[in-house]
């Protein structure tokens, strides 16, 4: 048996890999579907080195972050939706004071208290700031458990290459589906020099100071400008999957889950002859416009298929155009569109009968 | 560090020591806060742990500690400055954390932060500056307003029946098994400022051989928010905040008890 390939949960996956990718501090609360990050981490974290703390709310866990995050850790959280909305204080203090972190939303329905099945009815939330002031977090969205547990390396790399948040966007079934995982025994991340941060001022340098408050607004204004250059910089980072695009009628936009279900649509689309492709964005934020902007040239059509009531369907607009039509189809509050659902709003876009918007129920 | 005779014969008694920067202080003319600032600095500066210590500031007056403090220090949201002190310490466990944070930044909005770092017994100390208003925001009511005391937004006097009465968040950490040393001071006079600097250094000393929490008071003027000259304000801070919130020790360590 080949120790390197498990059956995980997609959530225990995540807090497994985030102890081989040298994650030293961890804070969190416990919330349905993504309690299991908490578990796993406070029964294996300490004695594999790294702290794990069970905070009193999510805000206060949240800002322990900030203060292990300006102490120079390598540190993670995580909640599902209500306590992600929790966070945006924090998150946007550190948007401001430039702390790396990775956080993770195993999203589950809303508005409010909502539901604990899987919806995706945060992605305004991930990608377009979420809290007050002009910030952005970098957004991976998984659609596997494979993903769930690869993403930890790449999101605590990428948080410290650009002194940002990263957000891991997941859902409530990749947190709670088991499925194979392979891991990558080899795979390390090394430790990053993080002069700026608060450890204790030697003499050899002055004080440094984590903060997200410039009272001036010349000063204010130039911590935006660096902020809006560095979001630009994240082009470089775009990622997205594209699955027989070329000759594709019809291109399905979807990500994590809902790209799931729309490969399989696409298998039934192309059973039955129908041209259909899948374009899905991994990255979130920065979002791939670029390759939708391309396939509008090609494709006929698009259909935007999401867990909410279409969200991510207002970014596959601007980066189309106007070029093509641009159809959307999801569910909301934890229900989950069937592939046989999203081949019909195929079908009633190939024979020009349908609206824009409309929910598969 | 002996001080030094300078060439024409007089000596050296009294200095700003290189754990607070030479820069003028944006307080009002009266405030402890300045006081309070130098007390813990000289600490800082007196154990030489200026390389090991790592401050957090709160929201409120002294939102900018970190321009007079010569340390490492982070800038909390408001009322989670112990939050930010236990990710902190908890990832760089042997150094010397505290956090400065005013009466409305610690026992309003920052009150479950409070309760819940002392009662997991973080190795921190916090210093609370209590002066019964929201002083940064124009002397507005604070939890710690006194009963008939007139604010901003109690125009006619803290009244208990619609605002409730003022909070003693001290006497409450007291009672947490995580508090190691709560003490009340003030720093209204040289012998107050003296007993004070004698509890931040006990409460710095207890984080070498980790104990728990280490909570001061520190019962405080705002002249400003008070609209009162530095002296009225002291006066009215002894006959009318000290029978509130009494000085003296509400909890110290068994090794140091008498």
């Amino acid at each position: 048996m080949d120790e390197n390939v498990q059956l995980m949960k997609g959530n225990e996956a995540l807090a497994e890999s985030a102890l081989r990718a040298g994650m030293q501090a961890y804070f969190g609360y416990p919330i349905t579907p993504q309690s299991e990050v908490l578990e796993y981490l406070m029964k294996h974290g300490p004695k594999r080195g790294a702290v794990v703390l069970q905070a009193e709310s999510e805000l206060a866990a949240i800002n322990m972050v900030y203060g292990a995050s300006g102490a120079g850790a390598r540190v993670m959280i995580s909640s599902s939706s209500p306590g992600i909305s929790l966070m945006q204080e924090g998150i946007s203090y550190m948007a401001s004071a430039e702390l790396p972190y990775l956080i993770v939303n195993v999203q589950r329905g809303g508005p409010g208290l909502g539901t604990i099945q899987a919806s995706q009815g945060d992605y305004f939330q991930a990608t377009k700031g979420g809290g007050h002031g002009d910030y952005r977090l970098l957004v991976l969205a998984p659609s596997s458990v494979q993903e769930m547990a690869d993403f930890v390396f790449d999101g605590f790399a990428l948080a410290e290459k650009y002194r940002m948040g990263v957000m891991i966007l997941a859902d409530g079934a990749l947190g709670q589906m088991m499925e194979r995982i392979s891991w990558n025994s080899t795979r390390t991340l090394p430790s990053v020099e993080k002069p700026w941060a608060t450890v204790g001022k030697p003499q050899s340098r002055e004080r440094n100071i984590i903060t997200s408050l410039f009272i001036q607004p010349e000063k204010m204004e130039e911590v935006n400008l660096r902020l809006q250059k560095k979001y630009r910089e994240l082009q470089g980072e775009v990622r997205f999957e594209s699955i027989e695009t070329d000759d594709a009628d019809v291109v399905l936009v979807a990500f994590g889950l809902s790209a799931r279900i729309c490969q399989k649509t696409l298998e039934l689309a192309r059973e039955q002859g129908i041209r259909v492709g899948l374009l899905r964005p991994i990255t979130l934020y920065p979002f791939p416009s670029e390759i939708l902007g391309k396939l509008a040239r090609t494709a006929e059509s698009f259909v935007v298929v999401e867990m909410n009531a279409g969200q991510m369907v207002e970014d596959v607009e601007r980066a189309v155009r106007g070029k093509k039509p641009v159809y959307f189809t999801g569910r909301m509050g934890g229900m989950v569109p069937s592939p046989e659902e999203v081949l019909e709003k195929v079908e009633q876009v190939m024979s020009e009968n349908t609206t824009e918007e409309t929910f598969t129920r | 560090m002996p001080f030094p005779i300078s060439q024409n014969g007089f000596e050296l008694v009294y200095r700003k020591p290189p754990t607070l920067t030479d820069v003028p202080m944006h307080y009002c003319p009266g405030c402890a806060h300045g006081v309070v600032h130098r007390a813990m600095m000289e600490v800082v500066d007196e154990m030489g742990i200026q390389d090991k210590t790592v401050g957090v500031a709160p929201v409120g007056c002294s939102v900018f500690a970190y321009n007079y403090m010569n340390v490492d220090m982070q800038e909390a949201a408001h009322g989670r400055a112990t939050a930010v002190a236990t990710g902190i310490k908890r990832v760089l466990p042997d150094r010397f954390v505290f956090t400065y944070q005013g009466d409305g930044d610690l026992a309003a909005i920052g009150t479950g932060e409070t309760i819940h770092t002392v009662n997991r017994g973080e190795n921190i100390l916090i210093v609370f500056i209590n002066n019964g208003v929201y002083g940064m925001t124009g002397g507005q009511m604070a939890p710690t307003t006194l009963l008939g005391m007139k604010t901003t937004t109690s125009p006619f006097g803290r009244d208990a029946a619609t605002m409730g009465y003022p909070l003693k968040i001290t006497d409450l950490v007291a009672q947490l098994p995580g508090a190691a040393f709560v003490t009340r001071h003030a720093a209204h006079t040289p012998n107050a400022v003296r007993k004070l600097k004698k509890a931040i250094r006990t409460a710095f000393e207890i984080q070498r051989n980790p104990k728990g929490t280490c909570f001061i008071e520190v019962v405080s003027n705002c002249p400003s928010g008070w609209k009162m000259t530095p002296e009225e304000s002291n006066k009215w801070m002894e006959e009318n905040m000290f029978p509130q919130f009494p000085l003296g020790d509400l909890k110290i360590p068994k090794e140091r008890q008498n």
